[in-house]
């Protein structure tokens, strides 16, 4: 069977997300140049969508369509319903999804209609069924070789997978998924519904992609103190995280966090401030170039994965940093 | 109405898991084993459903060899009603596909009408089967719950979810599925008067083949390896140290 993928891009504000184009690449690895791959682009209609099919298909020749108000928002059963639809009509060998949250809801859903073990949050391709994922918090390398006969479905983990904005592919049209989604209406999809999403609204770079991130853990002791934190990333034009115990104790909300059920992130610079290092912690940072570890715990096990160690009082460390850090927009 | 919760025994943990020398796994005999740390907050959220009049009966279900019954007395010490164990040869071969279309059969004759999991295992980590038997049944799902409130009419479900962008509430007809996130409770320890209560409820062991369920498994783990090392690093004495370091060595400024 002749090899060809189709990858699920998420998009927002008008364009694709980096991670699916990280799985772009993933796929452009996987398969080499002479297999195609599609990338899938979907929601309910409207100017964003137009633009991210604009954005999509600007770089790449193959771009495939679905408009639906039932897409109009990410649910799984709807999602999974599509990514079904399109394999029965494309015959996919592959279908690669970055692990995102929304990465992670919709994927397994869909191999599981499909009849097929997905593999996940992967950080090396072997060969086109054989893949590289951590396991035991990334203390563990699993290599899985998919056997079966159907898609290969893969989410990948976009920092494994550096994304080269703007593919050097040309753009050339876009069909359209023919058909309305209703068609063979499975009965889960009404039986969700989207009520709304609280998220804070930053400036800042997204953890998953900034160069530099300063993360603060329980030692920061109050919400008001990450504020330090902040002045620290402003100077520096660095995304801020967070260890699950920042978010347990309320300090700051849960999509700061960093670990092995939080966000993985592999920045050029990771600055560990008053986090002890549990092995759940250190899950979500060993793919960064350079870990810097401020805690006045010289035991905190953060200390034998920092790179850089300084054994501080965070409190007295870093005004003094802030104050001595070069100014730099990344 | 019932609740079913699914729970899986994993490596504590606490534990630093050792690789094989063979590399065909991680070394998990003479080492500590323990409820899922999801899975157990799942088991408590269907406790707090029924305390709160909302569920009749928790059902409390794992697959896998003997040992499992020692998780299913935890999930019933916790105050779980009654177990379910789906015995199989060999834990290893239970990839999420299988466990997904054990638990669609264990559905369909139990007939709960909320299927509650951890989010993920963390052994294998794959986040995986709350989705996929939800699929398989044909059920609404929500995952990575961090909030749960079963409607007065027990007809639906809202969910609060933790997910890239923040917490996006979902509501979903009932039955369905939802995978337990961290933050959704903090589990209670089970009492010693409950654990020797557990000792006299029921655990009711079944095979796939009793449940027309074949397991194969389109997966293979080929080798189980050693992460990237990182070089040790050094303590530095103050903050010039630091900026100094990162300036002229590590270069990232």
């Amino acid at each position: 069977q002749a090899s060809s993928a189709l990858v699920v891009a998420e998009h927002g504000g008008g364009s694709v997300k980096n991670g699916s184009i990280s799985a772009v690449a993933a796929a452009a690895a996987v398969l080499g140049d002479s297999s195609p791959v599609t990338l899938l682009l979907a929601g309910s209609g409207g100017s964003e969508l137009d633009a991210a099919i604009q954005h999509a298909s600007s770089a790449h020749p193959a771009v495939l369509v679905a408009r639906s108000p039932l897409l109009g928002q990410p649910l799984a059963e709807p999602w999974a319903e599509l990514l079904v639809q399109a394999q029965k009509k494309g015959n996919y060998s592959h279908i690669f999804a970055a692990s995102s949250s929304f990465g992670k809801d919709v994927l397994p859903r869909a191999a599981a209609l499909l009849g097929v073990s997905p593999i996940t949050d992967v950080t090396r391709t072997i060969d086109q069924h054989t893949y590289i994922r951590p396991i035991y918090a990334g203390n563990a390398m699993a290599t899985v070789r998919f056997k079966g006969s159907g898609p290969c479905i893969v989410s990948i983990r976009a920092t494994s997978f550096p994304a080269v904005p703007g593919l050097a592919l040309t753009g050339v049209g876009h069909p359209s998924i023919r058909g309305n989604l209703r068609d063979g209406f499975p009965e889960a999809i009404g039986k969700s519904k989207w009520i709304g999403l609280a998220s804070q609204q930053t400036e800042r770079p997204e953890l998953g992609a900034a160069k530099i991130v300063i993360s603060g853990g329980r030692g920061l002791k109050s919400a008001e103190n990450f504020e330090l934190l902040e002045k620290l990333a402003d100077k520096l034009g660095a995304a801020v995280g967070a260890s699950r115990a920042a978010v347990d104790a309320g300090f700051v909300p849960n999509d700061m966090q960093i670990g092995q059920t939080g966000k993985i992130v592999a920045p050029e610079l990771y600055i560990a401030v008053g986090i002890s290092g549990a092995i759940q912690h250190l899950a979500g940072i060993k793919d960064s170039k350079v870990i810097v570890a401020i805690n006045k715990d010289r035991d905190a096990p953060i200390f034998q994965v920092a790179d850089y160690g300084l054994a501080m009082d965070l409190f007295e460390a870093l005004p003094e940093l802030v104050a001595k850090v070069p100014s730099k927009r990344l | 109405m019932k609740v079913m919760v699914a729970v899986k025994r994993v490596v504590d943990y606490a534990v630093k898991v050792r690789i094989k020398a063979d590399k065909s796994g991680v070394e998990t005999s003479n080492t500590k084993m323990s409820m899922n740390p999801f899975c157990e907050i799942a088991v408590e959220e269907a406790l707090r459903i029924k305390e709160a009049g909302r569920a009749s009966e928790v059902v409390v279900v794992s697959m896998g060899g003997e040992q499992c019954v020692e998780t299913i007395r935890t999930g019933l010490a916790m105050g779980a009603d009654r177990g379910l164990h789906v015995i199989t040869q060999d834990s290893s071969s239970l990839f999420p596909l299988a466990v997904a279309k054990l638990l669609q059969a264990l559905v369909s004759s139990e007939q709960p009408r909320l299927l509650l999991l951890g989010k993920q295992a963390i052994d294998d980590d794959c986040n995986q089967t709350g989705q996929m038997v939800a699929g398989l049944l044909g059920w609404p799902q929500a995952t990575f719950a961090s909030k749960v409130s079963i409607s007065d009419d027990k007809e639906s479900v809202c969910v609060e979810r933790e997910v890239d962008g923040g917490i996006e509430t979902i509501q979903l007809q009932l039955p369905a599925v939802v995978t337990a996130d961290l933050r959704l409770n903090t589990p209670r320890y089970a009492t010693l008067p409950n654990i020797m209560k557990a000792k006299k409820k029921s655990i009711q062991r079944v095979t796939p083949e009793e449940l027309n369920v074949v397991i194969g498994s389109d997966l293979e783990v080929l080798e189980v390896t050693e992460p990237p090392k990182r070089k040790a690093g050094v303590m530095v004495a103050s903050v010039d140290e630091l900026l100094d370091k990162l300036k002229n060595e590590a270069r990232v400024f």
